[in-house]
């Protein structure tokens, strides 16, 4: 026991692995709070399809030589969050299948451009971590910490001050329009978040497994919780401490960041998952 | 001045027309019934009234002080996603929203509002309960005090009743008619035509036909007598 916390002291008087630690958590607890939301508004395609996008503006930004890549990547992200909650209310093109289009297109290109302007020797490595985040947490720049600080204060601020409001236009969007919320207003407000959320997290678990960041932790508490306000601390605390957990496993068994935060959170829901049976069993006895 | 009053008022999404020249006034107190066949447009024109899709022409004015903001909601069909985590009390109070500005929070006002209708509707002992688990009749009386929440001064029941038994239906219009002596307007829509009938004051009928006068006349005026089914040749 002694010899791990040793080994933690060790390991913490590198600044990388506070960065990847703090970011990681801001990361967790922004993912996590609009998780019930999205997985009742059946937004959660959109998160996916926006994680591709922002690997296709990663990969443009990577191959135009930009020092700072959020800087094209998140207005990207944003704009493509917006126009895909658009087409998938005027149901000419059905919402899902956009979303696969632009989500498939934003791969391939993405891909081909890597290929085409490779910006080091070895492509394959790249893609890997652009899409499972392989080391990106634990290379993080100071600037790049304080900026995933500012962006998950936005994130908690806006969650915060709306949360009635989006608890009331996840729940009955004819009514709260009737009430005067523009629920419209709302859920662009919703995708813009999701598509900061969806940014920040490359960082942290890589671009395919964002979703599971972001659905898991809400999964997991509407298993035990049957109110929002208890759903939604429980899976900021679920989420935290799968990725908590998961870096430091990770530091110490040096398994990839994000996939052993996804495994933590899976984990997570198997044990939220019985719990909820026991406990709807006990209730009716 | 009426509360609400149209003229020559037509209703319908886009450039399709459900229902159109309708003429009609609600007062304080009125209990107003929408009668039709299915797809005659009722539930459209709710959604006129509420301002959730514009009128294709014709005007409605609001009057004796109603905002916009003041009508209480109850939606034809809510369809809660399954498995919604939601209590009794969050989605009540969730009706306070419409008169809070752009305040975030509920405050000491909201909080009493929600227990107290919630206390009117009889479901004093459930605010902890999930919304998902409770039955139809409870889940009805959960959004009507969510929409007394919205307002003390008129109410808009879209088919109310509609999937609940005879005995919380009876139940249900009772709460109405209790609302409605308190002094809030009530305008329902009733696919349960000898509900309305023995509720309401005022009537509006729309279809191929459009009435729009006391309840009384509605009993004896030809559409009135067609539609219910006394003497007409409607009968199913
Ligand atoms: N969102 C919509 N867009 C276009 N047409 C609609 C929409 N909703 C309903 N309609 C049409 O409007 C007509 C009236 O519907 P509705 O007002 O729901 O009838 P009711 O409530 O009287 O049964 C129907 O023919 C229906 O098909
Ligand atoms: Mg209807």
């Amino acid at each position: 026991m002694s010899e791990l916390l040793d080994k933690f002291q060790l390991y913490f008087q590198f600044p990388f692995v506070r960065y990847a630690l703090v970011v990681g958590v801001l990361i967790a607890l922004c993912s996590s709070l609009l998780g019930v939301t999205l997985v009742l508004k059946r937004f959660s395609f959109i998160g996916d399809g926006l994680s591709h996008v922002a690997f296709g503006a990663m990969a443009v930004a990577a191959v135009v030589g930009l020092t700072n890549d959020m800087l094209l990547v998140m207005p990207v992200t944003i704009i493509c969050a917006v126009l895909l909650l658009k087409t998938g209310q005027n149901a000419k093109i059905k919402g899902d299948a956009s979303v696969a289009m632009i989500s498939v297109g934003a791969l391939a290109i993405g891909y081909l451009l890597m290929n085409l302007f490779p910006t080091s020797s070895n492509i394959s490595a790249d893609v890997c971590a652009t899409l499972f985040g392989s080391t990106s947490i634990l290379t993080l720049t100071q600037f790049e910490v304080w900026l995933s600080v500012a962006l998950s204060a936005v994130v908690v601020i806006i969650f915060i001050l709306f949360y009635n409001r989006i608890f009331a236009v996840t729940f009955d969007e004819n009514f709260a329009n009737s009430t005067g919320i523009k629920a419209n207003a709302y859920n662009l407000l919703i995708a813009a978040v999701i598509a900061v959320v969806i940014v920040l997290a490359m960082n942290l678990v890589g671009s395919l497994l964002i979703s599971a960041l972001i659905i898991f932790p809400a999964l997991s508490a509407m298993c035990v919780f049957k109110n929002f306000k208890a759903v939604t601390i429980c899976s900021v605390c679920i989420s935290i401490f799968c990725a908590t957990a998961g870096i430091l496993f990770s530091i110490i068994v040096s398994t990839p960041v994000g996939p052993t935060i996804v495994v933590a959170d899976i984990a997570m829901f198997a044990v939220f998952r019985v719990i909820g049976a026991i406990n709807s069993k006990r209730n009716k006895i | 001045m009426a509360q609400i009053s149209c003229k020559e008022l037509s209703i319908g999404y886009e450039s399709h027309i459900v229902a159109e020249k309708l003429n009609f006034e609600i007062n304080a107190g009125d209990y107003f019934a929408v009668v039709g066949e299915n797809g005659a447009g009722k539930s459209t024109l709710i959604k006129t009234l509420l301002g959730l899709i514009k009128p294709l022409s014709g005007e409605i004015v609001f009057g004796e002080g109603l905002r916009k903001n003041e009508i209480g909601y109850l939606p034809q069909q809510t369809v809660v996603q399954r498995d919604f985590p939601a209590s009794v009390f969050e989605v009540v109070i969730s009706g306070c929203l419409s008169s809070m500005g752009s305040r975030p929070f509920y405050g000491e006002r909201e909080k009493k509002s929600a227990k107290e209708n919630i206390e009117k509707m009889g479901l004093v002992g459930l605010e902890k309960r999930s919304y998902r688990e409770l039955s139809g009749g409870q889940q009805q009386r959960v959004l009507l005090a969510r929409a007394l929440c919205a307002t003390r001064k008129l109410i808009l029941l879209d088919e109310p009743t509609s999937g609940l038994d005879p005995k919380v239906t009876a139940e249900l219009y009772d709460l109405i008619e209790k609302l409605n002596k308190g002094g809030t307007t009530v305008i329902m829509i009733s696919h349960d035509i000898g509900a309305a009938l023995e509720y309401a004051n005022k009537i509006l009928h729309i279809g191929a036909e459009i009435f729009f006068g006391d309840t009384s006349d509605y009993l004896i005026s030809e559409i009135g007598r067609k539609f219910t089914g006394n003497g007409g040749d409607e009968n199913e």
